[in-house]
């Protein structure tokens, strides 16, 4: 049991990486990966949004659309659950660190739109995961998703002051850094 | 029926329920704003032009409510804006000065030597990374209307002659154009001040003279000419230092190349777009 759990953690982490292996959620990947401080705080966003969407959407899927025959309203009702939860983080992160506020900008109400998260909930009543599979899943995803957008986020700083051919500057070397650094994670394939 | 009811039982309760949820929490996590910014993002245009310096309207607006900018940044809304800022400051209305965006090349088709035939994007900064541009001067305007695509106020556009003009009665100094010009050729300078060198090239005269027709070749004349003693030579070009500049003229006259103009001439020479 406990092996099938660190199993689907390992295999949602770095296999079924959701920026680099299943490209969802491009966005903010391209978007808030220019400082390693910011990446780190919209990592913190995405999990808790991408772990609650999980938890949430899979109870209202099981205990309630399924029962009463409600499958196709699926889309609709993960994305109303998602679209509070990332207004409510907004609201704490206002709160809480209006620096952080500040640099996450648009991308933070982004997130409600963001399909990783989306993909998140509707992956987990795809594969039929129980309630501790999708949480594991879920959270699992979302720390994927945070490392993937931080070692980019690393190796975008360290670009900045690379000598670079000159019609590579900026965005060109980002998008081929981040070719590179999902060929990277192909090699995690056929570890699970 | 059931199959119209509990849909919308459902997605109306989840609804109400998460409503309910996101009014509580923006009670509990409300943030005091000051409510002078508040006021004061009330009499800005809200073009978010970034004239000012600061990123957005609302950015311009925290930075004046809490004293650290003057009530005068604003170019777009001039005087009648800085005043109403004062006066929810409660501090003196000072004078706002406009700027507006000058094309500091006269590298026309006619004065600029080119070294190739462009056929590519119609944009200079496309054309910029073709080794620099058509132009033999690394330095010049390209023409080909970057800075006109960019401007939110229809106000710089490309001349016949093949170099971007600014239209100062439109221009409200928002630096669009200053930021989006490869090559650095566009200037923000008090509208005041009339005389300027049009030359942005660095490379020695012999060079200069060898690619264009009027650009500026540091022999120094204007330096002597200069009552005021603001003109100098920096790299290998004449730079005016408009703080003292009185638009005396004493420099255009005796300039060989004819690169130092006062605007009011280049305005009436050049013809309309």
């Amino acid at each position: 049991m406990l092996g099938h759990l660190l199993i689907l953690l390992v295999s949602s982490i770095f296999v079924d990486n959701y920026l680099l292996s299943r490209f969802l959620g491009e966005c903010p990947f391209l978007g808030v990966s220019k400082q390693v401080e910011t990446a780190m705080g919209m990592s913190v966003a995405v999990i808790f949004v991408m772990t609650m969407t999980g938890v949430i959407s899979y109870v209202t899927q099981v205990y309630i659309l399924k029962p009463l025959g409600l499958e196709y309203l699926q889309i609709i009702a993960f994305i109303v659950i998602i679209a509070t939860l990332v207004q409510f983080t907004e609201m704490v992160i206002k709160k809480s660190s209006p620096t952080l506020y500040q640099a996450l900008g648009i991308y933070l109400p982004l997130i409600t739109t963001n399909c990783a998260v989306l993909g998140v909930a509707l992956l987990n009543v795809q594969m039929g995961y129980n309630l501790i599979d999708s949480i594991v899943y879920s959270f699992g995803s979302a720390v994927g998703f945070s490392f993937a957008l931080v070692s980019y986020a690393g190796i975008r700083e360290r670009l900045a002051f690379a000598p670079i051919p000159k019609a590579l500057e900026g965005f060109p070397s980002a998008l081929i850094g981040a070719g590179l650094l999902s060929l990277a994670f192909l090699g995690f394939r056929g570890l699970v | 029926m059931r199959d119209i009811l509990y849909p919308l039982a459902i997605l109306g309760g989840m609804g109400f329920l998460f409503g309910a949820i996101l009014a509580y929490a923006s009670q509990k996590f409300h943030v005091e704003v000051n409510p002078k910014q508040q006021e004061v993002r009330d009499v800005l245009p809200g073009a978010n032009c970034g004239g000012c310096g600061f990123a957005s309207c609302d950015a311009y607006a925290q930075a004046a409510a809490e004293g650290k900018a003057g009530t005068n940044r604003c170019v777009v809304g001039g005087r009648a804006v800085a005043e109403k800022v004062a006066a929810i400051m409660g501090t003196e209305v000072v004078e706002v000065t406009k700027k507006t965006a000058r094309v500091i090349c006269k590298g026309t088709n006619d004065n600029a030597v080119k070294k190739y035939k462009y056929h590519g994007i119609e944009d200079c900064r496309a054309a910029n990374a073709l080794a620099g541009g058509d132009k033999d001067c690394q330095y010049g305007c390209l023409g080909l209307g970057t800075c006109e695509k960019v401007c939110p106020f229809d106000a710089i556009h490309v001349t016949s002659e093949g170099i971007a003009q600014c239209d100062e009665e439109k221009c409200t100094g928002c630096g669009a154009c200053v930021d989006a010009c490869p090559k650095d050729v566009i200037k923000l300078i008090d509208i005041n001040k009339r005389v300027s060198v049009f030359c942005n090239n660095h490379d020695k005269g012999k060079r200069v003279r060898q690619i264009c027709g009027v650009g500026c070749i540091a022999c120094g004349i204007c330096v002597r000419q200069c009552p005021e003693n603001v003109i100098a030579i920096d790299n290998d070009l004449a730079v005016i230092n408009y703080d003292g500049c009185t638009n005396c003229g004493a420099c255009i006259p005796k300039c060989p190349q004819r690169t130092i103009s006062n605007l009011d001439e280049i305005i009436s020479e050049v013809a309309v777009f």
